[in-house]
């Protein structure tokens, strides 16, 4: 008889639902539906039925074809690349375990890679951000039970993370909040009239490449001081307005998105919007909070700044010390300007998004996937090692957007003999210690 | 002063971490013992001998010492980096951080440098007789503390972020430069000959800017007060003064608020 399995949480967005149920077939294997998801979240894991998975390793023969290998081969042949490379970009990780993480981190150390995560396509812009200026934030939680002043700047939460709104920034009711949506005023700045800024009171069109100036000139109106006619297309009036309401707020907070982080300036940004939800502080409890995208991408940013001290493109070449330079060891520039000579990415798909020169870049140097599912990078790839599906038929640690760990639930069992990622890190890890003390590949 | 001739006879496949090729490391030192000095290619430690001709003798202290780089420096980093004396003259491009945390001596390019260099220079002087690249004399990633002191003289164009958290020293850029200039500056002079493009001043607590040409978007945050008649750099104008950045923050000196300056001429 099918079985309900309660709380479990939903490896899609940074928002990481807690309540989903999902009902499974009686032998574990099959998910039948999923409940209280989104779209989206419930499309993840409805993937885990689609006929055509992969489900041994693939090799590149000389043909071009994919041909199925053993794990061991596989990871022989991915050990062996990562120690003769001198340089190795290692990217991805946003959408696995802590866990995992942490092993793939360790054979970074060893064979000198490059670690790197998605926040250098996504919110890494935000990250230097907050190592400019530090990061005044809270738990979606608090949010919840307080926040009575919700700005979405340049983020589409409605698309992008779909519960957000009600689970937390707009529609529930807390403990201090017990108006729900009527006891908060929402503020949406974008460049376009999008879905989120249909639900709020308030939606300010600002010209696009313009949110730096408005947010310098939302700075200078809580100084007191005087503006131009017009910022960015906003006129004068309208930036004093909406500051004199935020300073009469109890609680507010800034989300913010790939509108900030992805136009012109990118961290200065972010940086400005940190300092003005610091200047408010002088009026009231103000916070902010990146809107991040892949369910542990968060995570990722914890487990290297713990280990390392930086939160992405980390260079562990010297292997005695981290080194992190946003230009230098990001995953773009590294491809773009041909700094590395092979390339493992792990629980991503860098070939869906990074720029068309930089996969061109990477298509011709030896390189591994390490993925559930077959995807634009492992088109380009040497060796594609399928895995189980993280949240899905495997538990381990994420992080939310918040910052909040959350232990991941595994539901149904993943396909017979399949690896989970923890253990090919470990094979590879292990592989790695046997070459290197027979002294390289 | 001993002459130190470095020639690139193997261009490295990846990019070379030269962080010894600078007066200070190659102080007191014969040719030979120069080219068993290792540098960096990915996590494999070469010698500088096997990517350059190395002729000459360094000098016995870095003040004594100069050093000359013939060849294709384009994939080299980290040239005249942490430099405290001395003279280096390289005849090529070079890649990033080239002069990078120098604190005295004089680095000379005779070509482009890539981003990141005199990043948090703190003396000393360096020439770029080209274009250069972007956080030109910025601070380190979440360092507070850019470019505090010396001469950066660029003849051609400069990227973005030139001059983030500007504590001191002095920047004349000859040609134009992109998004961000002087964001966050506490201190310190930029001149800047040509044009910018937007966002010049963001953020900014202290300090001068001089801007011989136009600005595309002026910051929201500045304000004119009034014209002044300056000598910059050899050149006598009349320039209109803006103070800001009224957005951000500013300490108090005798009782009275301390602004930046931003001057821009008639």
């Amino acid at each position: 008889m099918p079985k309900d399995v309660t709380d479990v949480i939903c490896p899609f967005c940074g928002t990481l639902c807690d309540d989903v149920v999902v009902t499974v077939s009686d032998d574990n294997k099959t998910i039948l539906s999923v409940k209280n998801a989104c779209a989206i979240g419930a499309e993840k894991f409805n993937h885990q039925r689609l006929p055509g998975r992969v489900k041994r390793p693939r090799m590149r023969q000389p043909d071009g074809t994919y041909k199925e290998v053993s794990y061991d081969e596989a990871i022989d042949w991915t050990a062996k690349m990562l120690v003769k490379s001198r340089k190795t970009l290692m990217y991805g990780w946003a959408s696995t375990s802590c866990q995992a993480m942490s092993i793939g981190h360790e054979i970074a150390e060893k064979v000198g890679g490059i670690v790197d995560n998605c926040a250098t396509v996504c919110h890494g812009s935000s990250l230097i951000a907050i190592e400019d200026v530090g990061v005044p934030s809270c738990t979606l939680g608090e949010v919840k039970n307080r926040a009575d002043r919700v700005i979405f700047w340049g983020c589409n939460p409605a698309h992008a993370h779909p519960r957000h709104m009600s689970r937390y920034s707009i529609f529930p009711r807390g403990f201090f909040t017990v108006k729900g949506h009527k006891g908060r005023k929402i503020y949406c700045v974008d460049c376009r009239y999008t879905d989120t800024a249909k639900c709020a009171d308030t939606f300010i069109q600002v010209q696009q490449g313009f949110d730096y100036e408005l947010l310098d000139a939302f700075r200078t109106a809580a100084r007191g001081e005087a503006l131009p006619d017009t910022v960015g297309g906003v006129p004068k009036e309208k930036i004093y307005e909406v500051v004199e309401e935020l300073k009469g707020g109890r609680f507010g907070i800034i989300f913010f998105g790939m509108g900030l982080t992805h136009t012109m300036g990118r961290n200065h940004n972010i940086d400005e919007a940190i300092c003005l939800t610091r200047d408010m502080n002088d009026f009231t409890k103000f916070v902010i909070m990146a809107m991040r995208g892949h369910w542990n991408v968060t995570g990722s940013g914890q487990v290297l700044g713990w280990q390392y001290g930086f939160p992405y493109a980390v260079d562990l070449s010297r292997r005695d010390q981290a080194r992190h330079q946003t230009g230098e060891t990001t995953s773009v520039d590294l491809l773009n300007r041909n700094e590395v000579e092979a390339c493992f990415y792990i629980a991503t798909d860098p070939g869906a998004h990074f720029p068309i020169n930089a996969m061109i870049s990477s298509s011709k140097k030896p390189t591994v996937t390490i993925d559930p599912h077959i995807n634009c990078t492992t088109e380009i790839s040497d060796v594609h090692i399928p895995v189980a599906m993280v949240g899905v038929e495997v538990g381990g640690c994420a992080y939310r957007m918040d910052n909040v760990p959350i232990e991941t639930r595994k539901v149904v069992e993943p396909p017979e003999g399949m690896l989970t990622d923890e253990e090919v890190l470990t094979k590879i890890n292990n592989r790695v210690d046997e070459l290197l003390a027979k002294g390289g590949a | 002063m001993e002459t130190v001739t470095l020639t690139v006879k193997q261009v490295p496949d990846l990019y070379l971490e030269c962080e010894n090729v600078n007066p200070d490391a190659f102080a007191g030192k014969t040719a030979e013992q120069i080219a068993k000095m290792g540098a960096y290619q990915g996590k494999e430690i070469s010698t500088l001998g096997e990517f350059f001709t190395i002729a000459g003798n360094a000098g016995a202290t870095a003040a004594d010492t100069k050093i000359v780089i013939n060849g294709d420096c384009t994939k080299m980093k980290y040239i005249g980096a942490k430099m405290t004396a001395g003279e280096v003259v390289v005849n090529s491009a070079c890649d990033m951080y080239t002069g990078s945390w120098m604190k005295g001596g004089k680095l000379t390019v005779n070509g482009d440098v890539h981003s990141f260099c005199a990043l948090a220079m703190a003396g000393g002087e360096f020439t770029i007789n080209g274009n250069a690249g972007n956080y030109l004399g910025a601070a380190y990633r979440g360092d507070w503390r850019g470019m505090s002191g010396g001469v950066l003289r660029v003849k051609g164009n400069a990227g973005s972020d030139v001059a983030s958290f500007m504590t001191g020293g002095t920047m004349i850029i000859d040609g134009d430069v992109d998004i961000h200039l002087g964001t966050h500056m506490e201190g310190g002079k930029i001149i800047l000959k040509g044009n910018a493009n937007r966002r010049v001043g963001g953020q900014l607590v202290k300090g001068e800017i001089y801007v011989f040409g136009k600005i595309n978007v002026m910051m929201p945050g500045y304000k004119p007060s009034g014209e002044v008649d300056l000598e910059v750099d050899g050149t006598k104008a009349t320039f209109i003064d803006y103070t800001g950045d009224l957005g951000e923050r500013h300490p108090k000196r005798k009782g009275a608020t301390v602004y930046g300056h931003l001057f821009m001429k008639k």
